[in-house]
């Protein structure tokens, strides 16, 4: 039985957002951690409350990085027993995870790369107005209480107010994770539900089993990882790569769909090779119903490489339900108007990917799905959308009877920062804010 | 190296001793380099006393699986695997090695779901060592094939870097070829 009155809201139920405000912080000693800690915990939602019908506008999480848990005071021996890669952390990961050339972390900012990143607070809003009146009081709270300071911060907010878009003009949030023993019925075409153990420490997971728990218990039940990614795209470089590849407006939109593996409306190509179908893309349980295996194996429709067919492959990949995770976050920098030249402003897409394992889950996608360049029998290819692109890679797009090779793909996006926390429950925050270490 | 297509010249490499060029770190442990004979590794390891038989009739039990399901072992991405039993005095030992287009991490972590999905279990729990917790217990299993591997000191390939994928497909062309010649005749 999940403990939904422990488990943070975060990865559970996704809330109306159109704002939020990522604070990176660091304690300049356990004390004044543990302060800010206890004066925030009552912000957090859980899993619980967030399921009632609430009329919340705001919404916090906390999470910490490995050094943070030890800025607050756990022992060594505890700190010992988390997995290695939460550990070093993610700029320590990046050749594993491909973060290379631009994307490498000697080219992050905000400061993540430091072990004086210590925890991060994200505050979800309803909207800017709300967003912008919870950093302020949390800006309060902190010259209150002293000694915690702000490594940097970053604020998100929806470009369209009505629907889920991020920079490139392709409608977001598609697929969800639908979790086993939350009683939410499966969505169609979503896949079988994950067990919770997959997402939540303490919990069996799709092996059948319950793996061990870093110690104690009390602070990693309930918990999950989060693999954070500030993921800048570069729209003038996208929309002009469509233009050099596309004559009409149409064949544009085609080139376009080519590479997400959806229509920008959402619909998918599996389904509707030809021509965009935003009825067919707002319809989440149509959206979803399909396989490649079956209904595309040559890629004909979806190519291959597609973003969607690499984070998703659905029935195309061994042991899919391991790989699975739950994503959050949003887009930060103000939507470039069409037809408008790029004006050199940093934009995006802010996310954190939760799991019970980033070896398995986070570390596998990015290594295997996105960047593996022999990817299900290509040669030559990695993530158009979010694959580390310098110039040397292609992207196939399979066709009947003749395929079209794009050499040289430029790099649409840039992973410009990233950092793995650890989301704790609440009586884990709890035990954190206490400093008693003798809780049991 | 990976982007080495040439498959029509024959190409012989030589691997350093711990088995890799440079230090590159894998999600558990260094990242062994593709050959021109693909990926693989070498396993050998003491076998429990007494077990010899019980280890050459897992052969007739696969066997009998990839009888029955021919696709079996297909989510390891294989080329060929070899299992062999010889003694060092009293002892029994047995190597394994396997050729095959994922990386190492990769293929064990989907080696383990498949003996858990099938059913199939591993001869590996007749191996001295081998982690009794393996079926849930990955890093473990994933420990014990690196502790347990040999790398080769030298790789030589007919038909350089060709995936299992592209060969099948060459095959299949061919077979499509001379399909369409005999149906014109």
């Amino acid at each position: 039985m999940l403990e939904l009155d422990d488990i943070q809201h975060f990865l559970f139920l996704r809330q109306p957002a159109l704002a939020a405000r990522y604070e990176f912080l660091t304690f300049q000693q356990p004390a004044a951690g543990r302060a800010w800690l206890a004066g925030m915990i009552d912000e957090v939602g859980t899993a619980a409350s967030a399921r009632a019908a609430s009329s919340d506008d705001r919404w916090v999480s906390l999470a910490f990085t490995w050094s943070g848990l030890r800025a607050l005071g756990v022992e060594e021996a505890a700190l010992a027993t988390f997995p290695e890669e939460f550990r070093q952390g993610m700029a320590a990961r990046a050749s594993i995870l491909g973060a290379t050339g631009t994307n490498h972390p000697d080219h992050w900012v905000g400061g993540l790369t430091t072990p004086a990143l210590h925890g991060i607070a994200v505050l979800f809003a309803r909207d800017v107005a709300e967003r912008e009146r919870a950093r302020q009081a949390h800006a309060r709270f902190l010259s209150q209480i002293g000694g915690v300071d702000v490594l940097s911060g970053l604020d998100l907010e929806a470009i369209s107010q009505h629907e889920p878009r991020e920079h490139f003009g392709y409608l977001d949030r598609r697929s969800e994770v639908v979790i086993k023993g939350t009683g939410e019925p499966p969505a169609h075409g979503w896949g079988p539900p994950v067990e919770a153990g997959e997402f939540f420490l303490g919990y069996p997971d799709e092996s059948g089993a319950r793996p061990a728990l870093p110690q104690p218990e009390i602070l990693s039940k309930n918990g999950s990882y989060l693999a954070y990614m500030m993921l800048q795209e570069h729209v003038g470089v996208f929309r002009e790569f469509l233009r050099q590849h596309g004559r009409t407006r149409e064949e544009q939109e085609m080139v376009a769909a080519k590479l997400m593996g959806r229509w920008r409306s959402g619909a998918p190509l599996v389904l509707s090779p030809h021509h965009d179908d935003p009825a067919l893309g707002a319809d989440l349980a149509r959206a979803n119903d399909f396989d490649y295996g079956t209904m595309d194996p040559h890629g004909y429709a979806c190519p291959i490489g597609a973003h969607i067919r690499r984070m998703n492959p659905r029935d195309t990949a061994e042991n899919l339900q391991r790989r699975r995770m739950i994503r959050r976050g949003g887009t930060y920098g103000p939507a470039l108007p069409e037809d408008a030249p790029d004006d050199g402003v940093d934009r995006g897409v802010a996310a954190f990917l939760g799991c019970a394992s980033l070896v398995r889950q986070f570390e596998f996608a990015m290594n295997v799905w996105v960047n593996d360049p022999s990817f299900q029998g290509l040669g030559n290819e990695r993530d158009p959308i979010i694959g580390t692109q310098d110039g040397t890679f292609d992207m196939t797009i399979q066709g009947r009877a003749i395929r079209r090779k794009i050499t040289g793909l430029p790099a649409f996006t840039t992973l410009r920062a990233g950092a793995y926390f650890f989301l704790p429950g609440i009586r884990a925050l709890r035990w954190l804010a206490s400093g008693n270490r003798t809780i049991t | 190296m990976a982007k080495d297509d040439d498959w029509t010249k024959p190409r012989a490499l030589a691997i350093p001793k711990e088995g890799y060029f440079t230090l590159e770190p894998g999600r558990y442990g260094p990242v062994f380099p593709r050959t021109p004979a693909c990926y693989g590794f070498t396993i050998i390891a003491k076998t429990k006393p007494g077990t010899e038989e019980e280890i050459r009739s897992y052969g007739k039990k696969l066997e009998k699986a990839v009888e029955d399901d021919p696709h079996v072992l297909a989510p390891l991405q294989l080329h060929y695997l070899r299992w062999v039993l010889f003694d060092i005095g009293s002892d029994t030992y047995f190597m394994y090695q396997g050729i095959f287009d994922t990386d190492f991490d990769k293929y064990v972590e989907d080696a383990v779901a498949l003996f858990n999905r099938t059913g199939i279990n591993t001869i590996f729990e007749k191996l001295e060592g081998f982690p009794e917790d393996w079926r849930t217990n990955v890093p473990a299993f994933v420990q014990f094939m690196r502790e347990h591997h040999h790398p080769s000191f030298l790789e030589y390939g007919e038909y350089p870097y060709v995936t299992a994928i592209e060969i099948k497909k060459a095959l299949e062309v061919k077979k499509a070829f001379s399909d369409m010649i005999d149906k014109i005749q």
